[in-house]
């Protein structure tokens, strides 16, 4: 399985390992080096690279490469799925992943990674039973630890790891008992030129954050769960009752969590919150380029469309954009050719544009590539798919918890390309 | 400051050492401490290590650094500016500095050991040696802190290898936790014994394994399962020893123990497959609550563990892909009439045993049931790993349930969509269908990372066929646009792929790409002309325009790839091009010394073949490149040209080769054939690190094939007595503590539920709750144990009146699944044991009906079945509807004592009606009507005999195709003449219809006489409309007026639809064509059978196979329009149950909810 682990920086320096079997000399993360020389992008470097006697398994999060070890044939998402877990226990601990505090909290990480494996099989991977082992730094916690000489370490034994809900921990008391879900929902969208949809699909997660006295079993049920075509549940979830009845059942953990990600079945269609009008020309022979674009609200159902940010990658050949946006701010990176556009809020009665010309390289060309345009976008109150959660339903406790339920639907990697001209007709 | 050493109330020693090391380490700022500053904020250990890097820094003199940061404390702060400088360590002052480190330690003050060892910890993680720490550090593997203990364990864990006698001094500590009450403690010192690597220890770790391995609390047996590898690792030889420990923690029936368990078993012995055996079954039933990790590893090792021990369920796919010859004879004797002459014709047919029907293993779809809901989990990998079982042992029709799951991952991480993709890859070429529907999952963002979007175009080419290449192409053509060149570079060459693979779109392929070649960019050019050099290959006469527009292109284009395939093409079809060719040859000959190796390589070979052809032209030409390259840097080309010049220039010295230079230089070449990277990768285990390199990886465990035939089945059974004689009070704790938190509920709706499924549903939502309760960690082992021995006499009690009463009470209740109470189970089945009575009577009932029913079915059908029903028996006596039948059947039929309990065989029966299901579907031979279990059908009247004067007619709907006109239902009417005399010239006249209604009339009957009856098919179409059709009925005498109305269910005809189709459709025909109602089922109606048996008697549907046992689903299509017509009746407890309909024809839709209501409330 697992035998060591090197955390590596973006410039290239490894600044953390660690060793669950012998020593592996962090010569081996040469190979990982040369791999990531040769790819153009931080992205593209492969997470498995094959060297004579090890194999590097890595995963890119917050630009630190997290590189696993690994000496003998084992499932490579096994470790993937680890490393992603292993980053999102550090960001649970220290609200970040950054070198910055996985160096000031060295002790704690080196306390984590011993407790997640054991002999390079995961051994506790829940947040829960690892925050009883290992309290999280607070600045609150520090001071008391220097004072009173305790430790971060938990007094307590993990004695999660021998329930039959591990995940979640005894002995939890609140005095506000409370329980909030988020349905967040993106839409993930090709758009071609004339503005008909190549494909969309919703993704949507329950994100929910319960805090609830003692051991709660609780139920949500949906108004429309057929709308649901494909899911996954945190391991809480009943999967048989859903099978069944097409319920949520769940002891829930303590804090935030996952509960469920489902995807929108693809036969409904998929409304897309917004229209772009776009005119993007390069004439033969000039120098110049048109550049006009439009965006207005569409099947929004009276909920504003908030936080727009459009995007488009430039042909290479675009010097200098001279743009005039009617609100919100652009920039244009010559180096990288990528314009955004911030715009806020949509106005249904003052559409936001972006006006103006492009410059190009004199004597050059006319660009072929095709510009895209991504949109980001968030509405808050409404979930695009429809879905609708009917009730939540506590039995096992006797108090009776504040329940909210919040919905938001956001842009995923919606993507409008534009098509210049057709090859094959 | 002083405050703060008045609060710690330090020692004068401590307070010395600080001092001493201020001095050292930060010159004049005595008033802050090392030990002393963290007051202010978060500690920055990972810098605090290095003070002398840091002195370095400062006297470098820079300023600000870590200005920002909010703690203020010096000491951060000059940890951040030690980043910014880049942190290359030079240790000058290492050995000092080492040594305040030993004096903190040899301190009796906690914090300052925690500082101590957090500094040292520090610079483990930094990668700096500080081993010679050791003796310092080994000295506080007792302290009391428990920080400091952990600490020191990772110390010792990490360097007690290299100081192999210091490290000894620590063990008899561990020793001691070995002992401890309390269970944690016995885990985690073991936990450290065993990662310590010296091998002296190797003895005594063995002993703490094999003690650990027997211990009470289950957690203790998981770290033993841990420490297995860990001490295979460090000394091989221990490995019998170690696999007699493997082999009793296999027993383990717990599912904190299971996962850990088989990791130590594929490290150790993967080979030892006969260690299953036994607890296959139990691996299986637990698989759902093992936590997710190991389930990977189990679900991995399951599917070996499955190749070798079933029959490849896809056998017969494999048959008719053999050859015609062979499945013919298979299927014929589906049909066959004669036995005998079947018998002789297997008779010929050599491998016999190769052709019997397959039936699936029950243990075999075991796994594949418990492994399905895994679909559904958080984790990448255990869906991954699920997904690989499923490609490697389900039968195709099922294996398609994996696509969605995988496509899910695709929206993960990169990383993850980068496996999951080559996976997908791999699977597209064996199983091209399964991923079809999911198409546009894989059609390429702008914002994937190259190695993604290559991957994605590599799947796109896989699914490319006849009806979607189009859209493909469309996309393909945004693709060439994009800015990532590589990635266009593959996307030509995807397109080159499908121009080989589909016929259809060759041309407009080619065109396509001529048309690129005036692109701009050369790499697009250059790819395009490698990839149609490919595809002129394949039919090069069509297509001298082409080549001669390639010709031009030598002028321009640069890509040395490029040039040699403008130039080889020339060669190749010189004939084609006459003109061109010499010309190009010339150009080249004047560019022959700038070109590269590759173009310098294809311009000799262009003139050797152009001077075979056409010497009269190129002679000199020929001659003058040969020269060139003669005297070339490179000596393959200097080689070359001697070679051409021996073979094509006949000289007196040159031999016979020279005569069949033409044959060797223009001999046809066979196309290409453009294949994707990933096929045959499918020999590698999928999701495998293998299979992702394309190269075994160490360790590796091959994916045996399928044996020939099966290995005996019954090495699985596991003996009864170990199920129910776990009379010690361990085993019975065990049992207690571990209830698999969700298993009740697999348990409970177990796919064999039927009549009594109700109650039993009821009680495991409470069981839920109970073991919830009893799970809860608070409860403290002591307490536990003193409850439990109350408990314990009185199950004892208990179990010796069952014992009188029925065997299969006990079975039941010590069934692994049922984490009931064993109480509570009592009270129920005593409760239950009326009704079931008659209710299982019932159940036998709606069987027979049903083998009945499948009376047309062909011999080898039913002999399939009695094969089947062979090791049925056993299996009864575990099913709890069963429950009174199967004793009579042990009485019956098993002459040992004791009966085999193998929770397996619950699902056998139901397994069975699967099987043949799965078969029938995929047999399009076998008719419709053996799934649709048929029921009588029901007459009505449309004469009687006194109206009718004697003449008597039936009729009723015979649900068979109306052979004349397939949009009419076929009425089968039946005459009986009760009259004395006989009727003459039987017919139909004046028929009445509503508009668009069509009648086919019956032939008409010459003469029925007295006391006879015959029968006479008619058709009608009723136009989907419950319309009734008014006709005459003439004989010879007399005129009756007559009309038939078809109930709703008979307008429409089963059609075959998978799970998958039918959700598909049904999720188009939502809103206003979907209805629901709410039912409670009639007490009769309550299983499976009965509903699905009322529910096709009702209507004209058939069934829908579907992998949940609390739904049916039927699917018909009406008869005139074929619109679809899909009916789920979903059964919840108590006997409540929703009936949706979904009909794009509403009419018609709420009238079969009507029937449908009434059918089953009845």
């Amino acid at each position: 399985m697992i035998h060591s682990l090197f955390l590596v920086n973006a410039s290239g320096d490894i600044f953390l390992e660690k060793h669950w079997k012998s020593v592996v000399s962090r010569s081996v993360c040469d190979y990982f080096f040369e791999a990531q020389e040769r790819a153009t992008e931080p992205e593209n470097v492969p997470p498995v690279i094959s060297t004579p006697h090890h194999y590097l398994i890595s995963v890119l999060r917050h630009r630190i490469y997290f590189v696993a070890v690994i000496q003998s044939e084992v499932p490579p998402l096994f470790v993937i799925e680890f490393l992603h877990r292993v980053v999102d226990t550090f960001q649970d601990y220290f609200g970040v992943c950054t070198e910055a505090a996985i160096k000031d909290n060295v002790v704690v990480v080196y306390e984590l990674l011993e407790e997640m494996l054991d002999n390079g099989f995961p051994l506790a991977t829940e947040s829960n039973i690892l925050k009883e082992l290992i309290k999280p730094p607070t600045i609150l916690r520090t001071m008391v630890n220097t004072i009173t000489g305790s430790t971060n370490v938990g007094e307590q034994l993990p004695t999660g790891q021998l329930s039959v809900v591990p995940w979640r921990r005894t002995g939890v008391k609140y005095t506000n008992n409370e329980a909030y879900f988020d349905v967040v929902e993106e839409i993930d969208a090709i758009i071609d030129k004339s503005g008909s949809t190549i494909t969309a699909e919703i993704q949507g997660v329950i994100d929910a954050c319960v805090k609830l006295t003692g051991m709660p079993d609780l139920t949500l049920s949906f108004m429309n769960p057929r709308l649901l075509d494909d899911v996954s549940f945190h391991p809480c979830v009943r999967f048989k009752r859903w099978e069944a009845e097409r319920i949520l059942s769940f002891i829930p953990p303590d804090g935030n969590f996952r509960l469920l990600s489902y995807h929108v079945s693809s036969q409904n269609l998929v409304a897309i919150p917004v229209y772009v009008k776009h005119n993007i020309t390069f004439r033969e022979g000039s120098s110049q380029g048109r550049f006009d674009l439009t965006l207005g609200p569409k099947q929004t159902m009276g909920k504003a469309v908030e936080a727009v940010l459009v995007s488009s990658q430039l042909p290479r050949g675009v010097l200098n954009a001279n743009l005039n946006p009617s609100q919100g701010t652009y920039t244009f990176d010559p180096v990288t050719k990528l314009l955004t556009w911030d715009v806020g809020k949509i106005n249904p009665q003052k559409l936001p544009s972006l006006k103006g010309t492009m410059s190009l390289q004199a004597g050059a060309s006319k660009p072929d590539e095709n510009p895209t345009i991504n949109i980001q976008l968030k509405i808050q109150q409404m979930a695009i798919s429809g879905l609708k959660v009917n009730r939540l339903d506590m039995y096992g406790e006797k108090y009776k918890p504040f329940k909210g339920i919040k919905y938001m639907t956001k842009a995923g990697k919606s993507v409008s390309s534009y098509l210049f001209e057709f090859l094959f007709i | 400051m002083t405050t703060m050493q008045k609060l710690l109330q330090l020692p004068v020693n401590a307070v010395n050492i600080v001092k001493t090391v201020q001095s050292q380490v930060q010159g004049q700022e005595e008033d802050k401490s090392p030990v002393l500053t963290p007051d202010n904020a978060q500690q920055a250990w990972y810098s605090a290590v290095q003070p002398d890097e840091l002195r370095h820094l400062r006297s470098g003199g820079s300023g600000g650094g870590g200005g920002g940061s909010g703690g203020g404390s010096e000491q951060e702060e000059r940890g951040l500016q030690e980043e910014g400088g880049g942190g290359g360590g030079i240790f000058h002052t290492q050995p000092l500095r080492h040594d305040d480190l030993k004096e903190m330690l040899d301190s009796n003050k906690d914090a300052l050991k925690l500082e101590a060892m957090k500094r040292i910890v520090a610079m483990i993680a930094r990668g700096k040696n500080a081993s010679d720490l050791f003796p310092a550090v080994v000295k506080n593997v007792a302290c009391k802190n428990i920080e400091v203990k952990k600490l020191v364990y990772v110390y010792l864990v990490r360097y007690a290898e290299e100081q192999q006698d210091l490290a000894l001094l620590s063990i008899s500590t561990f020793q001691r936790g070995l002992k401890d009450p309390n269970q944690l403690i016995r885990a985690s010192a073991l936990r450290v014994l065993s990662s310590i690597r010296v091998t002296i220890i190797v003895p005594i770790m063995m002993l703490a394994i094999k003690e650990a391995a027997s211990d009470m609390s289950p957690y203790v047996r998981k770290t033993a399962a841990h420490a297995i590898p860990k001490l295979y690792s460090l000394d091989p030889e221990q490995k019998d020893q170690l696999i007699e420990v493997i082999e009793k923690l296999l027993a383990d029936k717990t599912t904190l123990v299971a996962g850990s368990v088989v990791m130590a078993f594929e490290e150790v012995c993967p080979e030892r497959i006969d260690l299953i055996h036994k607890n296959y079954r139990k691996l299986c039933n637990l698989l759902i609550d093992v936590e997710e990790w190991g389930q990977v590893v189990i679900i991995n090792m399951l599917t070996r563990y499955a190749r070798t021990q079933f029959l490849n369920p896809n056998i017969n796919e494999s048959l008719l892909e053999e050859g015609g010859g062979g499945d013919k004879t298979f299927y014929c004797s589906d049909e066959d009439e004669d036995e005998d002459e079947e018998k002789e014709k297997q008779a010929e047919v050599s491998a016999l045993a190769k052709r019997k029907p397959y039936v699936m293993d029950p243990d075999h779809r075991l796994l594949l049931r418990n492994t399905k809901p895994l679909l559904q989990s958080r984790n990448a990998a255990v869906v991954m790993a699920v997904a690989q079982l499923y490609f490697h042992l389900a039968p195709k029709a099922e294996v398609g349930v994996i696509a969605k799951a995988l496509v899910r991952l695709l929206r993960s991480h990169s990383e993850v969509q980068f496996v999951v993709l080559q996976n997908v890859a791999t699977m597209t070429i064996k199983r091209r269908g399964m991923f079809e529907p999911y198409l546009k999952s894989f059609y390429i963002r702008s914002t994937d990372p190259t190695q993604i979007k290559i991957l994605k175009l590599e799947v796109l080419t896989n699914l490319a066929n006849e009806t979607n290449i189009s859209t493909i192409l469309r996309e393909f053509q945004t693709y060439i646009k994009s800015m990532d060149k590589d990635f266009v570079a593959a996307t030509i060459q995807a397109i080159g792929r499908c121009a080989t693979n589909i016929g259809e779109v060759r041309d407009t392929c080619l065109n396509g790409l001529v048309q690129l070649l005036s692109n701009r960019d050369e790499l697009v050019v250059a790819e395009s002309v490698v990839v149609i050099k490919k595809l002129l290959q394949m039919q090069p006469e069509k297509h001298s325009d082409i080549i001669k527009h390639m010709a031009k292109l030598t002028d321009n284009i640069q890509v040395p790839m490029a040039r040699a395939s403008i130039l080889w093409l020339i060669g190749e079809y010189c004939e084609h091009v006459p003109k061109i060719a010499p010309d190009v040859l010339r150009k080249m000959a004047k560019s022959f010394t700038n070109e590269e190796d590759i173009v310098k390589l294809q311009i000799i070979n262009l003139a050797a073949k152009l001077y075979l052809t056409n010497s009269k032209q190129t002679k000199l030409l020929t001659q003058y490149v040969l020269n060139l390259a003669k005297y070339d840097q490179n000596y393959d080309i200097r080689d070359r040209a001697r070679f051409i010049r021996q073979l094509i220039v006949p000289t007196e010295k040159s031999g016979a080769l020279s005569k069949y230079a033409k044959k060797l230089f223009l001999a046809l070449k066979p196309a290409p054939v453009l294949e994707s990277p990933f096929k045959d990768r499918d020999h590698f285990q999928l999701g495998s690190l293998s299979h992702l390199l394309n190269a075994k990886a160490g360790g590796y465990q091959e994916l045996p094939d399928w044996p020939e035939s099966a290995p005996d089945p019954s090495v699985r059974n596991v003996e009864v007595p170990e199920w129910t004689k776990c009379s010690s009070r361990e085993k019975r704790k065990e049992k207690k503590v571990e209830k698999p938190f969700y298993s009740d509920s697999e348990g409970e709706s177990g796919p064999t539920e039927s009549a009594d499924s109700e109650p039993d549903t009821g009680s495991g939502s409470e069981s839920v709750s109970v073991s919830v309760e009893s799970g809860s960690p608070s409860d403290s082992e002591e307490s536990e144990e003193s409850s439990e021995s109350d408990e314990d006499e009185e199950e004892e009690e208990k179990e010796k009146k069952k014992k009188k009463k029925e065997i299969k009470q006990m079975q039941a209740s010590e069934s692994e699944q049922s984490s009931e109470d064993d109480r509570k189970r009592d009270r129920k089945i005593k409760e239950q044991k009326s009704n079931s009575e008659s209710e299982s009577d019932e159940d036998s009932e709606s069987e027979s009906s049903q083998s009945e029913s499948s009376d047309t079915e062909s011999e080898v059908e039913v002999k399939k079945k009695k094969k089947v029903s062979e090791p049925k028996p056993p299996s009864k006596p575990l099913k709890k509807e069963k429950k009174e039948m199967s004793l009579l059947d042990l009485d019956d039929f098993e002459p040992t004592p004791s009966p085999q309990v193998t929770p397996v065989n619950t699902f056998l029966s139901n397994s069975l009606v699967t099987d043949l299901e799965g078969l029938s579907l995929s047999d399009s031979v076998l008719s419709p009507a053996t799934i649709a279990p048929s029921s009588a059908l029901k007459n009505y009247e449309l004469l009687h005999r006194i109206t009718g004067e004697g003449l008597s007619v039936e009729y009723c709907f015979s649900r068979q195709a109306f052979s004349p006109d397939a949009n009419m239902v076929a009425v089968q009417m039946h005459f009986t003449n009760n009259a004395t005399s006989d009727t003459k010239n039987l017919h139909i006249e004046d028929v009445k219809l509503q508009s668009g209604m069509r009648v086919k009339e019956f032939a008409e009957i010459e003469l029925l006489p007295a006391g006879e009856a015959t029968t006479a098919v008619m058709g009608v179409d009723f136009c989907d409309s419950t319309q009734a059709a008014n006709f005459q009925l003439c004989t010879h005498t007399r005129k009756f007026f007559v009309s038939i109305q078809p109930p709703v269910g008979e307008l429409m005809r089963p059609v075959f639809l998978t799970e998958n189709e039918f959700k598909k459709e049904q999720s188009q025909l939502m809103g206003m064509n979907e209805i629901s109602e709410n039912l409670t089922l009639d007490a009769k109606c309550r299983n499976e059978h009965a509903i699905v048996q009322r529910v096709t008697t009702a209507a004209n549907l058939s069934r829908v196979p579907c992998g949940s046992d609390k739904e049916c689903r039927f699917a018909g299509k009406t008869v005139t329009s074929g619109s679809l017509v899909l009916a789920t009746v979903a059964t919840k407890d108590e006997g409540a149950a929703q009936l949706t309909v979904n009909c794009e024809k509403m009419v018609i839709g709420t009238m079969l909810v009507k029937d449908l209501l009434l059918a089953l409330t009845q």
